[in-house]
């Protein structure tokens, strides 16, 4: 019995730490989601897609190219942010003033787009970088050194997105804007900039996302669906707009997967969390940390 | 100056303001005065640019402003303080400070006028960690003129500084806009508190349903009977 428990704990304890290091990863995505409603309020559906793309820059430069992983990531991370600021000004611009289900719908059709072209392109093969990863052993626990990477990775980013914001003259608009838009202009701030450059980020935080999900996870045309969704639910959980609901609520669906996904199997962690985030409509429907205004 | 002439503008096919003339000299302090709904309000929106006017045109320094896009129009040296003050309330005194510098310019000069605007206003050097949305309401006023003042300008744009805040406070603004007239600052201010306003600018235009109706000297505004009866209830 002793050595039951003694074998539960550490798988228990494992689980957690595991969760820990998924809610890196999705706390990005999150972030980078927020970002754009929060700061543009309009919601892009297809925000997992830009990451698939990413992920395919990432295969096709370390696999075809032969180009080493740390010279790729930076170009996938650009790469990335290009697209999303081509997203803001090709569909997102001209539908600013646009009904949201119109926008709505304008991302979603992006988002058929891309995985359309992603399988006419690439075909529906599932691909990966080929990088085999070590996994590192904590006494009785193991770890695999890609999520650790992953997580220590986004949460530089998100430090830097941080820093960025807070400092910066940039940053501070970023953070004006949503608060009173009309009058952007008398502080010299031309919105339309601010918009793209906040596309750009976006698009640069997902462009991340794809580099360290790319050592997890194969890549294929509809990866996106892998990560999407959750992020949605991530994002609607933490209250939308909301950057630190977002990052607490990133962490407590990590950890509903990881610990459900122990007692069971993983994919009863994912209807687990699903479950939580109906229950936590009904008793806090603006979000964890409804936005404060 | 600033040189308005013939000016017309509105809202989709509501017209606020017809055929206005107006000038401001350099170093005047010079008042906007009238009703709710004269178009005071419009006319500060129109030379800041927030508003495009529909025929007219208006000068600054030689510039036409009609043609010059609303964002850059800060860059000219006109700064708006606009009515009911529209801070960004869940930003920091500092950061609301910050976005009055954002333009290049400004930017550059960024600590020493920071240094300028807590001279003026010491209380925001108390609260530039405080969120500018739960000050008192003077404050606020102070920093919606600091973050003003952050640009540099040569013009600035006061609209109804007294609105809303408690008589005391109200003597207070009027005292800031005394001593930011001192510091050699052009001014034109829109206000309703007509005999206070009078007693801080040299000249005053007196608007009514979107045109102008007289215009003079404070103390011949002070001295005239349209005014006198209408709005210093003598």
């Amino acid at each position: 019995m002793q050595a039951f428990l003694d074998v539960f704990d550490i798988y228990l304890l494992e689980a957690v730490i595991n969760g820990i290091l998924l809610g890196g990863v999705l706390a990005l995505l999150a972030l980078g989601l927020n970002l754009i409603f929060g700061v543009i309020d309009v919601t892009w559906i297809c925000y997992a897609e830009l990451v698939m793309i990413g992920m395919y820059g990432m295969y096709f430069m370390v696999q075809y190219y032969g180009v080493s992983y740390f010279v790729a990531a930076p170009l996938t991370i650009m790469l990335v942010a290009v697209l999303g600021a081509a997203l803001h000004y090709l569909v997102i611009a001209p539908l600013l003033t646009a009904p949201p289900i119109n926008q709505l719908l304008a991302t979603g059709g992006v988002l058929f787009v891309l995985q359309s072209f992603a399988t006419v392109a690439f075909g529906i093969d599932f691909r990966n970088l080929g990088i085999r990863l070590p996994v590192l052993a904590f006494g009785d626990m193991n770890f695999s050194y890609a999520r650790l990477l992953s997580f220590a990775a986004a949460l530089v980013g998100m430090v830097a997105v941080y820093l960025f914001m807070t400092r910066t003259f940039t940053g501070t608009a970023i953070r004006a804007i949503s608060q009173d838009r009309q009058i952007m202009a008398l502080m010299g701030v031309d919105t339309k900039r601010i918009y793209l450059i906040t596309s750009a980020l976006g698009g640069a935080l997902a462009g991340l996302a794809a580099c360290l999900l790319v050592l997890q996870y194969d890549v294929h045309p509809f990866v996106g669906l892998s990560f999407g969704p959750i992020t949605f639910l991530i994002c609607v959980l933490g209250g939308l707009g909301n950057f630190i609901g977002g990052f607490i609520a990133a962490f407590v669906f990590a950890e509903i997967i990881s610990l459900g996904g122990l007692f069971s199997d993983l994919e009863w962690g994912y209807v687990l969390a699903f479950a939580f985030f109906i229950v936590m409509m009904f008793i806090r429907p603006a979000g964890l940390l409804a936005r404060r205004r | 100056m600033l040189e308005l002439r013939g000016l017309n503008a509105g809202y989709g096919t509501f017209q606020a303001l017809f055929d206005v003339n107006l000038d401001v000299k350099a170093g005047e302090a010079v008042g906007v005065i009238g009703p709710n709904g004269a178009g005071k309000t419009t006319l500060m929106r129109v030379i800041s640019g927030l508003i495009r006017p529909s025929r007219g045109s208006i000068r600054m320094e030689g510039v036409d402003l009609v043609a010059t896009p609303s964002h850059k129009i800060v860059s000219l040296g006109i700064a708006h303080v606009p009515e009911n003050r529209r801070l960004f309330p869940q930003l920091t005194v500092d950061d609301n400070l910050k976005m009055g510098a954002f333009m290049k310019e400004a930017r550059d000069h960024y600590a020493e006028r920071l240094e300028v605007v807590f001279d003026l206003f010491p209380r925001l050097k108390e609260r530039r960690h405080q969120m500018a949305g739960t000050m008192s309401g003077g404050e606020q006023q102070m920093c919606a003129i600091g973050r003003a003042m952050m640009s540099n300008p040569k013009l600035l744009l006061l609209d109804e500084p007294s609105a809303g805040l408690a008589p005391v406070v109200v003597q207070q603004v009027f005292e800031l806009v005394k001593r930011i007239r001192a510091s050699g600052l052009t001014v034109l201010i829109v206000e309703q508190n007509v005999q206070q306003v009078l007693k801080v600018v040299d000249r005053a235009y007196l608007i009514e349903a979107g045109t102008i109706r007289a215009s003079g000297t404070s103390a011949e505004m002070l001295a005239s009977d349209t005014v006198k009866e209408a709005y210093l209830g003598v």
